[in-house]
This record gives C-alpha cells, structure tokens and sequence, in this order.
C-alpha cells in the first residue's frame, strides 16, 4: 500500500495538461479524484513517474445545459452529479447510477472523466454512457475529437483515447424516460450486474430504446436484441418482461467471481434489464 | 452564615452522558503510533511469501542492500539468535514459531525478510527488491481433510496437522478419563434427533487503525520503550522483558490511542519483536506501519470452526442430551491465545440450557493459512450459534415456537449459581425475563402477521430468535495464564483534582468516561475534575488489559476500591480539620463536611490541601491521598440476552436485506447505557456483518481472494436498520459494581438469529438449515431450487 516514487504536476489548464503528458513521453498519468488510480499505485500495479493534476481546472468541471443538450465536465465529482438539479430533471437516469457508485467518500472525490478513462468492466457510469447514446469529448495535441459511447468502450480497460489524450467531457441529449438498475457488489459495491434503460416513446408506443449493460464482461455494452424486441411496440410492461428475457442471451462470455457465478450473473441480466426498463416506463 | 449556594452535582453513575474521549478522536487531535516520531527513527519494511506453502531455497537481499538508505536486511536465519522463538500463552505441544520464516513458509504474507530504512517508501521499496524463491509444497485449505494428513503437513511432528486432537468436555469427562454412559443414555431416550453440520466460517478483524509499533532502545539506559496498537501493553512489556532477558523494570510499553482492537491486538506479533530486537542491535528506534494488504494477512483471523451437532429431544421440546464435534482450522500457527479460543466454545455449550448431557470433542487443525486468535466473542458467537441454531431445528422439526422449545429448557433463576456440564459456574441469570421482554418489545406476534401478510404477497420474509450467554469479565487468575485481576490508583491531588489510573487499556470501550462517572460520584466531585490515565506501564504499574468484556466488571471495580480506600484516608484528614468522627463525613456537592451540617464543611480542595501540608499530622496518618488496588473477581461474569429479526430475500437476486433487529441484553448494572449502547451497537455491526456479508474466502493454492475491500465486505451503516435496544438488569454478585461486561455482547445472539430469520424466510421452498454468510447468489439458488 506504498505506491513508488513519483513527480506530482498540477496543470493550470486542459491545455497545459496535454503538453505535460506529450512532454512526460509516456510515463505520465492523469489525476483527476483518484479513486482509481491511486489504489492501483498503492499496489503497485501502476507505477507512473508522473501524475499531472487536473483535479482542480474549472474548465472540466461543471454541469450545464447548451443549445438543447447536456454537457458534463470531466472533472465533475459523482456526488455533483448524484445531486445535480438539472440531471435529476433532464437525466435521471444518470443521477441516479452516479448516486449508487461506491460509497459517500468515493463520491466526493471520484470523478467521471476519471471512471470512463478507466473503464473498470463494473463501472457503472459505460452503461448509462451507451443508453444515452452520450458523446465523449477528448482533446489532445492534435485538436478535438467526439467518440459516440459505443466506440469508445473498446475492451476491458480499453477505451478509444490516446497516449497524449484527455477526456474533457461528455455530451448528450436529455432524456427524461431512462433508468439504472443495479445489482451490488456488496464489497465494492461496483456492478455485479447495472443495466442502464433509455426509452424513447411516441404516445403509447415505444419507438426506439437503448439498453445499456455493465459488470456482465469485459465492457460495457448494448444489448441490441432486447433494443430492437422493444422498437415500435406498445410501452407496456407486458412488451418489457417479454424483451428483458432475451437479456444478455447473446454474450458469449460473461464475467464470473466469488461474489458471483457466471450462471448467476446471467439470470441477473434480464431481472436488472427489466427493472431498468420498467422504471424507465414509469418516468414518461 | 449561609455562603454561596454549592451547585448541587447529578449523581452520574446509570447516566447517559457522551464520551470525553471522543471529541480529540473525531477531531484528529489524538495520538496514534503512527503520530510519533523520535529524531533518528528508521522505518521498517517486511517481505513477505506470496504462497501459501513452500521451502525457501534462495533469499537474494543484495540489491535491497545498496539502496542508499538503506540501513540492514535480515532474513528469517539471520534473527534466529537475537529473538527466541514466538510466545504462546496456552501449555499445549506447539510447533516451533520464529518471528520470520527460516525454512519454510506457511501462509501467504508470512514475514521472510526485514528491511531497515531511511523513510518508510524507501524502505517499502528495498523489501520489493528481495528476490526469493521457493519450493512449492501443496497448500493444505480444507481442514477436514487436513486431519487425514492430507495433501501435506503444516508441522512436521505434528500428524494429521492436529494442533489438539479431539479433546473430550461435558458431562462424564475429567481428569483424563471419559465416560460416555450418560450421553449415551440420553439419545437412546431420545423421540426425536437433529443433526447438523454448521460453519461458523472464518473472519477479518480490520480494526480501522491498522497494527503499529515503534521500538526504542536506550542503550545509554539500558531501557526499551515500546510503542505498539495493543489492548494489553503490561502483557506486552512482560513478553518482551522475558523474551530478550531484561527486567520489566527496564521495559516500558505504551498503547496510545489504539483505533479498535477486537482482539486481534491482544496477540504479540513478530513484528513487534523484530522491531524490539533489532532496535537494540542496531541502537536505532524503529517504527512499523502495517498497511491494509498486510493487515488482511498478518494480523490474526478469528472464528473458522465447522460444528457437528446432535440434539437429542423428547417430543414436547425436552432436551435430554447434546454431542457437539468441533473442528476449528486454526491456520498456520499456534499464536498467543489460538489453541484457547475454541476451548472458549466448549466451555459455552451449555448455553442457557439446563441439558443433563453433553459431549463436546474438538479438534484444531493447522492449514497453510492466516492464523486464527481471539476476535471479538471469540469462541462464544461460535457456541451460540452452532447451539441456538440446533435449537431452531428442533423447534422445527416439533413445529413448535422457537421461544417454547428454549422456555422448556432454560436454566431457572432459582438455580444459580449453576454449575454447567463443562464446568462452569454461570454467576447469575433470568433468562425468560430477557426472552419475555424480547418477544413484547419486538412485538413477536406482530412480526409474525407482518411476515405471514408479505408471503402472502409472494414476498420471501422471515423472523428468527436467538438466546445467548456469554463468559465475561476475565478472570480470575486461575482462568487466564496473564493472571485474571486488574489494578487501579486513585490520587487525589494537591489541588483537589483526581488522576486514576487503570490497567484495563481502553481502546474504544469509554473507561475514561465511565470510571471518572465513578469516581465523581464516590467523591462527589464534578466530572471535570477527573482525569483517567491507562496505556502506558510507567503510568498504570499494573494491569492485564482489555479482552473478554472486563474492563468495566474488573477494571471497574478495581477504580471503586482503589477510589474507597482513598476516600477513607480523606475521610480522616477530614475529621481532624472538622474535629468530628470519621465516620460522620460525608463527600457531596464538592464539599468535604459532617452529615447534616454541610455549611460547616470544607471543600473538597481544602481538605486536599492540608493532606499534603499535614500540619498537625493527626496521629497515624502518612501525608498524602494516593491509593492502589488490585481486584480479583470471585468469578467470571455470564452477561446474557436475547436478540430478533426480521428479514427479507428478494425473490428474483437472492439479495438479504435486514427489516429489524430488536436486542434486550442482560450486562448487570449500567455505569453508562449510552456508552453500552454504543457497544452493542458496534457488536451488532460485526455479528450481523458475519451473518450477511463479511467472510474470509482462500482459494484452493491457499491464496486469500477477499484481501481488500473491494472484495471483503465491511458492513456499512447503510446495511443496518435502526436497532431498537432494550435491557433488564440481573447483576452479578462476583464484583462490587453488579456489572457483568457488554463488549462482546452484539456479536452473539445476532449470527443465529438472522440465519434462523433467513431460513425461516426459506422455509416454504423446504430449506431447514442455511450457512452463513447470506451470499445472494447462495440464497437465490435456494429460491431457484437448486442446493443451499
């Protein structure tokens, strides 16, 4: 639990960071809350020579709302978003996974950017990410580039960013009819199992949904065949129960440890895919 | 003339008044081990095996030792001559123990190698550079099957990897002979048998300040001090003088601020040895910091220990015998007290039952795993439940209530002091009293329609109940190899002010609070003017410590002796400076005066003051007001309880979730209910967190998988529903204060009844026994109808 020696840096802007990291060549990391990264130094499974700081830039942290979407900063705390106002009303969804993250103290310190760079496979926030169908926004030496959410979560801590770049922010449009459902690690409480619902509904029909899935494998991702088993049907929960038992059916592997089997995390899917969708139902 | 009004002072003892320590200690104001720092103090750092079972054929420490900083590097070899092997405070055989592994490690984190450094990180870093490599021999993790001698052998000497082989207790068992005919009498009688094997699996203590110990010989004085998270620094200023041959005279240890101990801080660790040896060869103080990784592997384990119980009954819920078979997998080695905390759940198999036979044999059997000690109940949880929980099954299997089958059985009032079957003499108790007044404050009948009412919904909910009598207030002698008293000074200062010091070493339990409430009332002083000193040897000159719920019920009276012998002495200062009869003085309100006439009286500083400027000396008095005592209890205490549940699964995950749990607990008299509730409550965490979610998980290479908190679950306030306490009040005659000890007490009766609500919950999809801990995916597959 005693990391090795490194450079601490705090970048005064999101620029500054990038031309620390590109100047570092490699044996720099980013530190936003920490609470990944710093456990994993505790161990030494990380060993950087330098942390640059971007903990503190004003620029990556704020919740705002801009031309009719929603524009998070990386930088943004989970509890800041736990109890934004403004996703509460627009993206309850969000709010509501953010507010089941770890613990109280892991919610003041964490961050968002910080959590999606490191794409723990039952992180909860890849799943909220994919039902939004939220975009992310990076930066590096070579300008800005916006990644849909289901090509950025690539493999099991893999994501689409580069050696030199920075997640500024996430982009999406609100949504007002979506839900997270979660089962808990009782340890971690990361995802055994966290199915993020997003329903968009034309009067008594659904016309498209996007379901969102973590803790199952190696990352987070859509569950394609319960999206289109609820496309144009009637918004009933009868159409849900139906969708939600083909949960997961299609994964070739599914994660398994001693808090839970691989059988066990299976039947997990479709309950939690049906409690997502239901309260997604239950919030038009 | 009437002067002004003296304040009229609250009589505090049974007041519910908050802790005095608590503001420094959540407001970082306190002092823990890791705070000191002495000029020139280096920092150790061990390696430490990452398997669980091999020879050690090559330990490379060259490229530790070039690190600038660094001072020295020992392996285990190396340390054989400076410290003896490790002490054990049981008379059993014991394997040989060293401090560092020599030639063979047996559990992952066994210390190899110890490096002594500049700076903590430095020193953390060398440890990392020590290459060592193995012979790997096969791990031994089942202890059942490691009683066949199978894969391999822990100790050589030691066949089968028995530590004690099938130690014989109960009725018929002593002095080395065994007669088995009364129990064998009692199942031949028996309608009905239950038989079940039962795991009281294996636990993580994770106080929340880790181990720590700063060493410091001085070798211009001769002298070593000790800094170290213990709940007994006198033990541990006893072990260390006897170990490298000093006086205790020239040994001094002090416990600081210790942030929990559960009893996992009664052991001496070799860790402190080392720091103790090599600070005298190196004439260096030495401080180490155990880390949370190590923590999880190097401080002691509790509990694993598999029950084979048979109930023999009749019909209407008499029980007329009980066999209990245990087998407690103690890990690697025999540390202080391993091989006596299982003894501890022989001794309890009476529970609060009058049986006429018992049979207990227990076994313990070494693994290549964390050793096991004492962890708060220590080897009383595990008697409670395995019995409470065969208690449940025969109420079951009758189709009786759960409280009608232990009401046929209790030990009466009238029957006390009982003499139980394994030998001990239970000091007092009322248990249909405590049962009676579960059952109305938890409104019984009520829960029962609330749970009929949520399955008739589909719900899956159920409620259970469980008795529960432990052994508390350690000693006396005879009962603890330390010795079973506890000491106390008393000092009424110059100035009139008060300093006790105890050598219960408090860490937690709120003795600076409850002894000053004693002590305030015995003098009649305010609260404000009592200062209680405790963790330090050169302080409190005598003490054993804290364990076994006995700070209160031994070190307690230890205070009212100590504080009654000086008041008696004042009582005499007094008299000559009122010119009236000793026995006429009365203590209250902060004056010292004749009963009666408190306008004539002195205040309680005067009086004070003329004890130390004894001018005139009255005749047969020496100057001062400074008292010690020490107090041997008659007996042991056996606080009592009862505890209830509701609990609910959900039905698609398996998920438990606890709905209400009501604890009525019997402590004798209550200095300070606040302060006991506090306990409970935390005993609660911890009985409940084994019942739902806490467990210690190897894997079959002997590997520790829970090793942190990502994946050993600490309970969270968020895991609890609000306790509803209640209490009645049998006292203990064995001790002046009629306290019997409440430490422990939440750990007890919680475990049986929340497995018992849970099975109760699983009953209608034909579930009669279910093992902690409550995993999700085990109680789903229960609903599934798949195995528990």
């Amino acid at each position: 639990m005693i990391p090795t020696a490194f450079d601490y840096q705090r970048a005064t802007s999101l620029d500054d960071a990038i031309g620390r990291l590109t100047a570092a060549g490699g044996g720099a990391k980013l530190l936003a809350g920490g609470h990944s990264l710093v456990p994993l130094m505790k161990l030494r499974l990380s060993e950087p020579k330098t942390l640059v700081d971007i903990g503190r830039l004003k620029e990556l942290a704020d919740v705002r709302e801009k031309d009719g979407a929603i524009q998070i900063g990386a930088a943004t705390t989970h509890h800041e978003i736990a109890t934004s106002a403004l996703l509460k009303g627009q993206c309850p969804m969000l709010a509501e996974a953010a507010g089941e993250i770890g613990d109280q103290q892991v919610r003041n310190r964490g961050t968002l950017g910080g959590s999606l760079a490191h794409a723990d496979p039952a992180a909860d926030y890849p799943a909220v990410m994919l039902a939004l169908d939220a975009e992310i926004h990076v930066k590096g030496p070579n300008g800005w580039r916006k990644i849909r959410a289901a090509d950025f979560f690539q493999n099991l801590f893999t994501v689409d960013l580069g050696p030199n770049e920075i997640i500024a922010g996430v982009q999406f449009a609100p949504m007002r009819s979506g839900a997270y459902a979660k089962l808990h690690q009782r340890a971690s409480h990361f995802a055994i199992v966290g199915v993020a619902s997003a329903l968009e509904l034309d009067g008594g029909t659904i016309r498209s949904a996007r379901v969102g899935l973590t803790g199952a494998s190696t990352h987070g991702v859509r569950l394609t065949p319960v999206e289109q088993a609820l496309a144009g049907k009637p918004a009933t929960t009868e159409t849900i129960a139906a969708a939600a038992q083909i949960a997961g059916a299609d994964l070739e592997t599914v994660n398994s440890d001693i808090h839970a089997s691989e059988e066990y995390r299976r039947a997990m899917i479709p309950v939690f895919t049906k409690r997502a969708l239901e309260a997604a139902l239950a919030r038009r | 003339m009437a002067t002004t009004p003296t304040p009229v002072l609250p009589k505090l003892v049974g007041a519910r008044i908050k802790r005095r320590e608590d503001p420094r200690l959540i407001q970082g104001r306190a002092t823990y081990v890791d705070d000191l720092k002495i000029a020139g103090m280096h920092h150790l750092a061990f390696k430490r095996s990452d398997i669980a079972h091999g020879r050690i054929t090559s330990i490379d420490v060259s490229a530790a030792k070039d690190m600038e900083g660094v001072e020295a590097v020992f392996t285990g070899t190396q340390l054989v001559d400076l410290i003896p092997p490790m002490p054990v405070g049981t008379p059993y055989r014991t394997p040989e123990h060293r401090a560092l592994a020599t030639d063979t490690v047996r559990y992952a984190g066994e210390p190899v190698a110890v490096v002594v450094a500049r700076d903590r990180y430095l020193a953390r870093d060398a440890a990392d550079a020590i290459v060592v490599t193995y012979d790997p021999l096969p791990a031994v993790v089942d202890p059942e099957l490691a009683m066949t001698g199978k894969p391999a052998l822990v100790h050589e000497g030691f066949p089968n990897n028995l530590l004690l082989d099938s130690i014989p207790g109960g009725t018929g068992a002593a002095g080395g002979s065994v007669d088995d005919s009364a129990i064998d009498k009692a199942f031949a009688a028996a309608e009905v048998v239950i038989s079940q094997r039962m795991v009281n699996h294996r636990l993580a203590p994770n106080a929340m300040e880790t181990r720590g110990v700063v060493a410091h010989f001085e070798a211009g004085k001769g002298t070593m001090t000790i800094w170290s998270s213990t709940q007994n620094p006198h033990v541990l200023r006893s072990i260390i003088a006897a170990m490298f041959g000093m006086g205790q005279d020239q040994v001094r240890a002090v416990a600081p601020e210790v942030g929990g101990g559960f009893g996992a801080k009664i052991n001496v660790y070799g860790e402190e040895l080392v720091a103790a040896a090599l600070s005298r060869k190196l004439e260096l103080p030495l401080k180490w910091i155990e880390d949370r990784s190590e923590a999880f592997v190097a401080t002691i384990h509790g509990r694993d220990v598999i029950g084979y119980v048979d109930l023999a009954a009749k019909r209407d819920g008499t029980v007329l015998g009980l066999k209990l078979r245990l087998i407690a997998d103690v890990g690697a080695y025999n540390m202080l007290f391993t091989a006596m905390i299982p003894t501890l759940t022989m001794l309890m198999a009476n529970a609060t039952y009058d049986i006429p036979a018992i049979r207990v044999r227990l076994s313990e059997v070494f693994t290549n795993k964390t050793p096991t000690d004492a962890y708060r109940g220590a080897g009383r949880p595990e008697a409670t439940y395995f019995v409470e929980r065969a208690m449940d099954l025969l109420a079951r299997e009758l189709g009786m209530e759960p409280a009608d089958v232990r009401r046929k059985n209790f030990i009466k009032p009238g029957q006390f002091p009982y003499q139980t079957q394994m030998g001990a003499v239970y000091d007092s108790g009322d248990y249909e009293k405590a049962l009676d007044h579960a059952l109305k404050v938890a409104n019984w009948e009520q829960m029962k329609r609330e749970r009929d009412a949520a399955r008739a919904e589909g719900r899956v909910v159920g409620i259970g109940l469980a008795m529960y009598v432990e052994v508390c207030g350690l000693g006396p002698s005879f009962l603890l190899p330390t010795g079973g008293w506890e000491h106390a000074q008393v000092t009424v200062e110059r100035d009139g002010r008060i300093s006790a010091t105890t050598g219960a070493s408090p860490h937690g339990q709120g003795n600076e609070t409850t002894f000053a409430q004693m002590l305030a009332d015995q003098f009649g002083v305010p609260i404000e003017h009592i200062t209680i000193h405790h963790g330090d040897t050169a302080v409190a000159k005598q003490g054993i410590g804290t364990f076994g719920s006995r700070s209160q019920a031994v070190g307690g009276a230890a205070i009212h002796l100590a504080g009654g012998k000086v008041k008696t002495k004042m009582a005499r200062f007094a008299a000559a400076l009122l010119e009236a009869h000793e026995d006429d003085i009365v203590f209250e309100n902060g004056l010292v005066s004749v009963a009666g006439a408190p306008a004539s009286g002195k205040s309680f500083a005067e009086v004070a003051s003329y004890a130390y400027v004894p001018v005139p000396l009255p005749q047969g008095l020496e100057p001062g007001l400074s008292e010690e005592a020490f107090f041997e209890p008659a007996n042991a205490t056996y606080p009592f309880g009862c505890h209830i549940s509701m609990l609910e699964i959900d039905r698609d995950t398996g998920e438990p979730k606890l709905l209400k749990l009501v604890a009525v607990d019997d402590a004798g008299h209550l200095v300070n209910p606040l302060i006991v509730e506090g306990q409970i409550h935390g005993g609660l965490a911890q009985g409940i967190g084994q019942a739902m979610i806490e467990e210690v998980v190897y894997n079959e290479d002997g590997q520790l998988v829970t090793g942190s908190f990502m994946d050993y679950a600490m309970p969270r306030a968020s895991d609890f529903p609000m306790f509803e306490l209640n209490n009645t009040v049998t006292p203990t005659p064995v001790n002046p204060l009629g306290a019997k000890g409440v430490g422990e007490a939440g750990t007890l009766g919680s475990t049986p009844c929340i497995v018992s609500a849970a099975v109760d919950a699983l009953s209608p999809f034909g579930v009669k026994h279910i093992d902690m801990m409550l995993r999700p995916e085990k109680l789903w597959r229960v609903i599934q109808g798949g195995q528990a």
